[in-house]
């Protein structure tokens, strides 16, 4: 007991500290030291040619287009069925449901598609929209297994950007003659924008770096051609990084690098983005 | 206009209440779904050989235990990796660091969370295997140590933010007690705040440990996918194989309905039944930790 008050615990604590603090180090440093040697290795392969040729050469030479345009494909429609889908699930969440059985099965079940592997959400992609509703390998189907696998991140992060806008906003609203529907729409959602947003687009960050659940239901390993519909297959840039890393013999390390930059770049941006939204809304708060 | 007003406030007020149930609808789907195309391997394929060890489908033997060993043994390196790093992060995060500190360390770590797990497997199977090959002087790089490590990292972001969030919760009162009474902010940490987020800390590691054993390409990019079973420690320093990885690697290559193709969807039911248990055990954890809280309290 009595060394416990002696200096000896002073000691304790700077050593401790010292030690949690290179434990938090050495977890973030890899994390920047990881983006800039992609950085490095990758830049010298960036050049106009790369971002707008296609692949020849059995893909060790040329361009990536058809990668970049096919994730770009797959992120809008990701969007476009898992942003009104998730918004209007995070408002019935934030606006309407009230603590029930029933909502809490909801959130049991919204806790359980987060943490769903991403290859098993490429399964259920395969048996439901690939095969069963025979959709084929396709840009549909690959979105639609990405946008329910976004679904939980657009939901959580909504419904707290809902909750987040003070009850007296809806009061007001409520007591001036407005209806419930034009309350939500008119006020809340306006003033939660920023928070959804932030959580849309780092949604869709997740859903366009995604490689497993594309694998079955969507990516192709080469197209001479961009894809003409939503019924055709595509290729993804994660899906080519795959392919030109490990299923390529001899592939030039630059082609490499390269696409692993352009893929870290256009997630990192979605990633930047997202974060200055929030960040400027924080400071524009005036509640 | 107060008709029509009342008419469009119905149809968007049900299509808002649909919404919100999709979230059942399409985990009871998933479900649906596996066990369809899952379950009919118990017909095709003897449970003797199902539990045995030779993953082997070119011959018909579906043993799956190499499987499930292979993703237990990355996912129990990964914990030991992420549970210390991620919860030593956590605490310097919330306790310790300065202001500035915690604005610059906290978009990183969650911009470790947003990076493609392609990413991770490409440097890895470029820069980690060849490095730990020469390093440990082993035949291959690519082992289950390799895809520990990445896994370790990947995991981290979750325990980071949610340990991170139970801390915060910890009420101030808490460690303002404690300083009172003349503990450290050393003490303090360990015996009260700590302590006092345990069943938040507790999900934390679950939810990580949950991420883990789901992670699909990195683990296949990095751990060699040697179907053998690893039940020794030294397991970690060859290659080995996880269920996620071989549902990713073969599923392209089956003919649909085959016994093949059956058996990939069983071993996805088990990835999502795991899942399943992890994430409600994990829900639950908080759930009764906040009626012993609300209990407390009043």
């Amino acid at each position: 007991m009595k060394n416990i008050l002696t200096r000896n615990r002073h000691l304790t604590q700077r050593i401790g500290f010292i030690l949690i603090t290179l434990m938090a180090f050495a977890t973030v440093i890899p994390i920047v030291a990881v983006v800039i040697y992609i950085l490095a290795q990758g830049l010298p392969a960036i050049s106009w040619e790369f971002l707008t040729g296609f692949p020849h050469d059995g893909m060790r030479a040329g361009g990536i287009l058809p990668a970049i345009i096919g994730t770009i494909y797959l992120t809008i429609g990701t969007a476009l069925f898992s942003v009104p889908l998730g918004i209007a699930a995070a408002i019935y969440l934030s606006e309407y449901a009230s603590d029930t059985p029933l909502t809490r099965t909801i959130r049991i079940a919204i806790i359980n598609l987060a943490g769903i592997p991403s290859v098993v959400y490429g399964l259920f992609g395969l048996g439901l929209f690939v095969l069963f509703l025979n959709f084929g390998t396709s840009i549909l189907a690959a979105s639609l297994t990405l946008s329910i696998m976004t679904l939980p991140v657009i939901i959580s992060t909504a419904e707290e950007a809902l909750r987040s806008v003070p009850q007296g906003f809806r009061t007001v609203s409520i007591s001036l003659g407005a209806t419930r529907w034009q309350t939500i729409r008119r006020i809340v959602l306006k003033e939660a924008l920023p928070g959804i947003l932030t959580g849309v687009i780092l949604g869709l960050e997740r859903a366009a770096g995604e490689t497993a659940p594309i694998l079955f239901t969507g990516a192709a390993f080469f197209l001479p051609r961009l894809p003409h519909s939503p019924f055709d297959a595509t290729m993804a840039l994660p899906y080519h990084l795959f392919v030109i890393s490990t299923q390529v013999p001899e592939m030039p390390i630059q082609i490499q690098y390269g696409t692993a930059l352009v893929l870290l770049v256009f997630v990192l941006s979605m990633n930047l983005i997202a974060t200055v939204i929030r960040s400027r809304a924080r400071a524009k708060r005036q509640w | 206009m107060e008709k029509s007003l009342n008419w469009r406030e119905f149809v968007i007020t049900r299509l808002i209440k649909a919404s919100g149930y999709s979230a059942i609808l399409f985990v009871a789907l998933i479900f649906f779904f596996l066990i369809r195309e899952g379950v009919p391997t118990f017909s095709e394929v003897d449970l003797s050989s199902l539990l045995g060890t030779r993953w082997y489908p070119i011959e018909e033997h579906f043993g799956i235990l190499p499987l499930i060993t292979g993703s237990i043994i990355i996912t129990f390196g990964a914990a030991l990796i992420a549970v210390p790093f991620g919860i030593g992060t956590a605490v310097y995060i919330s306790e310790i660091a300065p202001r500035w500190m915690r604005e610059i360390l906290k978009p990183l770590v969650e911009l470790l969370g947003g990076l493609p797990s392609v990413v991770l497997g490409f440097l890895g199977f470029l820069v980690l295997a060849p490095f730990l090959r020469v390093f440990l002087n082993l035949p291959t790089g690519l082992t289950a140590l390799a895809g520990s490590i990445l896994l370790g990292g990947i995991a981290v972001p979750t325990v980071v933010s949610v340990a991170e969030d139970a801390l915060d919760a910890v009420p101030r009162a808490y460690r303002e007690g404690a300083w009172a009474l003349g503990a450290t902010k050393w003490q303090t940490i360990w015996r009260v705040t700590l302590p006092a987020a345990k069943s938040g800390v507790l999900t934390a590691v679950m939810l990580g440990v949950g991420r883990a054993i789901g992670e699909t390409m990195t683990v296949m990019m990095v751990t060699g996918n040697a179907p053998v079973l690893a039940i020794k420690l030294g397991s970690l320093f060859s290659p080995v194989r996880t269920m996620t990885a071989t549902i990713a690697a073969e599923m392209g290559e089956v003919a649909n309905g085959s016994v093949h193709y059956h058996v990939l969807f069983f071993i996805g039911m088990v990835l999502f039944i795991i899942s399943l248990a992890v994430n409600i055990a994990a829900s639950s954890v908080v759930f009764r930790a906040k009626k012993r809280a609300e209990r407390i309290l009043s």
